[in-house]
């Protein structure tokens, strides 16, 4: 059913597709350019901005705090003993790791797609991920005792003439992630340089014009350049699309290669994958329905973006419930007695509350109400179901590494987790961390890339030669 | 190495994507050779109108993702089978399916490398300082919402004073003399 039929005369609905806007009426190349480049070069920082900044900046100093303590006494300050080796470090990495994978998802996916919806949320989603790829870097390397000496896991020639061994998917994830994070960097930063011309072609005071200058590169906006540009833009998207296929499969054979029931099983890939997207869409919400607001920027990320994030949540969100049937199944299916008692624990084990508010946040709420339009397009419904699916997904990271080493093999060796406080510390100050890099982000550099926009506009159409004499 | 004084081209503005195509054309078909746009965003009907259709920038990235799927998938091999050969439940040394993983991964690294800094290359960027940053004009609209017309001064065909009366009658919205 077209948009126009549930909500006639609406100004957000374009009447010729019935669809929602994708760039609000009236926006002209000036308007936008003006619109974005006045958020960065202002001199004048919002008051919300600095408070908010000051709250991701006491994140970020616990984050300082819970590390410099944990570099003097060691991993044994954690939560982690056996048999839970892999505790809040590893839920915290995939997290994090799969919030990042929208970013990319929208950059170059839906690119390749000619989704062109997708321009005006591409920046910052993609800077989204460079930062959520950060906090997910460092849960790892302090995860492994010494972080001093993570150069290790590099394959380097060293005197004490050992190699890394390259049958592990643990290594594997060392190529994976510090190609993930290369490439969303490179793609990112050469997706800003025609903006980066912009702001430094407009900026005022001597600073920002020889930062923006250096940053730019020199960029011209030479058509024979524009067409190189293009072309790497959309081979880097075609790289980067199976690359971050690769990258959460990477990460799931860090799980499914292992022999232990609830680990073992080969669903994990794609189904980490699509949790993965699900979980990072939730978090674009999370953050651009905020930003919209309190920039004025409805007219560049629209109703139509909200609905259509609304849509690609649903349709992640029951690849995810198919992945949580199949666990359920194969452990029946499977006949094997240690798989059919891991499923059991994990649903009404010691730890069975964790299952339960998984399938709440995960399914439950998103996926009941998901389907309706009204609520795709009502802000605050979507941030709500944003935070309730970035929870559902972390206690998804949860239930599958903790519910799945707590009562192993042997009655003998089963224990339990809990978190210490340098754990929720760690994890919070991750998220003040990625608060505060976004906020610079969001001052300092242009958040939606301009040139993106000025494609879609009327403006850009090429008329004919005919029409153009017509006065058309 | 182009003269570095003296008159670097003649540089149109147009109001409209439209406009710009039309006057290239125009002057491409008129024997125009050293001649580029000048856009806000990427235009294809201006670089097809100049005659610039193909680029080597995919050629670039085939040779990096060739070159990194060669390095890290022979590092592997060197690295399991010569320099620190490991024994692990009996597994073939040479065990290729396990080192497809990260061999894949370089493939991608590199290719994307070769791909954005290629596309730098090629461009000839970063160079900061270009002639055309002199036009009074350029730098107000180049990057906002106006499109340009550039002749360069050293096409054959140029002339300061000829061509700036046949830039005029494709109906800019100004004609200036960019300098070195």
């Amino acid at each position: 059913m077209a948009t126009r039929e549930v909500k006639p005369g609406n100004p957000g609905i374009d009447p010729a597709t019935g669809e929602f806007r994708v760039v609000g009426l009236g926006e002209t190349f000036q308007s936008v350019t003006e619109k974005i480049t006045r958020i960065v070069l202002t001199p004048h920082t919002p008051l919300g901005w600095l408070a908010v900044l000051g709250l991701g900046g006491g994140g970020a100093t616990a984050l300082l705090v819970a590390v410099t303590w944990l570099f003097f006494t060691g991993v044994g300050i954690w939560g982690i003993t056996q048999p839970v080796a892999w505790g809040f470090a590893i839920i915290n990495f995939v997290w994090w790791i799969g919030i990042g994978h929208a970013g990319t998802l929208i950059s170059a996916i839906l690119l390749l797609f000619k989704q062109t919806w997708r321009n005006s949320i591409s920046r910052f989603a993609e800077a989204m991920t460079i930062f959520a790829v950060v906090c997910a870097g460092m849960f790892p390397i302090l995860h492994v005792g010494r972080p001093w000496l993570g150069y290790w896991l590099f394959p380097y020639p060293n005197s004490m003439d050992l190699w890394p061994q390259f049958r592990s998917p643990l290594l594997w994830d060392v190529f994976a992630v510090s190609t993930y994070a290369t490439i969303s960097v490179v793609f990112w930063y050469i997706g800003m340089v025609p903006d980066l011309g912009t702001m430094r072609d407009r900026a005022q005071a001597p600073l920002a014009k020889f930062a923006y200058g250096i940053l730019s590169l020199g960029w011209r906006g030479s058509v024979r350049h524009w067409m190189r540009y293009e072309t790497a833009s959309l081979l880097l998207a075609g790289l980067a699309t199976p690359l971050v296929l690769s990258v959460h499969t990477v990460i799931s054979f860090d799980f499914a290669v292992a022999v232990l029931p609830g680990w073992h099983t080969t669903i994990f890939p794609p189904y980490f994958v699509a949790g993965a997207i699900y979980s990072g869409f939730a978090m674009v919400l999370t953050l651009a329905i905020p930003l919209r607001k309190f920039y004025h920027l409805e007219s560049m990320v629209t109703d139509r973006h909200m609905d259509n994030m609304g849509k690609v949540m649903l349709a992640t969100g029951f690849i995810v419930a198919y992945g949580y049937g199949m666990e359920a199944f194969m452990a029946w299916y499977s006949a094997s007695h240690w798989e059919s008692f891991m499923f059991w624990n994990r649903m009404f084990g010691p730890m069975g509350w964790s299952y339960w508010m998984l399938i709440l946040f995960n399914l439950v709420i998103p996926l009941t109400t998901l389907w309706s339009r009204k609520l795709r397009t009502n802000m605050s419904f979507m941030f709500f179901i944003s935070i309730v699916v970035n929870i559902g997904m972390w206690f998804e990271r949860f239930v599958i590494v903790v519910t799945s080493l707590y009562r192993d093999f042997l009655p003998s060796s089963w224990g339990t987790y809990r978190a210490t406080r340098w754990d929720y510390m760690t994890f919070v100050g991750t998220m003040g961390l990625f608060t505060t890099l976004f906020l610079l982000f969001v001052r300092f550099l242009p958040m939606i890339p301009m040139n993106e926009i000025r494609m879609i506009l009327p403006a850009a159409k090429i008329k004919a030669k005919a029409a153009v004499e017509a006065g058309d | 190495m182009p003269s570095r004084e003296g008159t670097y081209g003649l540089l149109a503005e147009f109001d409209t994507p439209s406009d710009l195509v039309r006057a290239a054309r125009q002057a491409r078909q008129d024997g125009w050779r050293r001649l580029d746009c000048y856009t806000p965003y990427p235009v294809e009907e201006a670089a097809e109108a100049i005659g610039f259709h193909r680029n080597k920038v995919p050629l670039l990235t085939l040779v990096g993702a060739l070159m990194g799927l060669a390095a890290m998938f022979s590092l592997e091999t060197w690295i399991a089978t010569l320099a620190f050969p490991l024994n692990i439940g009996g597994r073939p040394l040479y065990s290729w399916p396990a080192f497809v993983v990260p061999a894949y991964e370089w493939t991608i690294l590199w290719a994307g490398l070769s791909a954005a800094f290629g596309m730098l290359a090629l461009n000839g960027l970063p160079s900061l300082y270009h002639p055309l940053f002199n036009a009074p004009n350029f730098r107000n609209g180049a990057t906002t919402d106006k499109f340009f017309l550039c002749l360069e001064a050293l096409d054959p065909k140029f002339d300061l004073v000829e061509t700036k009366e046949y830039l005029e009658a494709l109906h800019p919205v100004s004609v200036v003399e960019v300098e070195y």
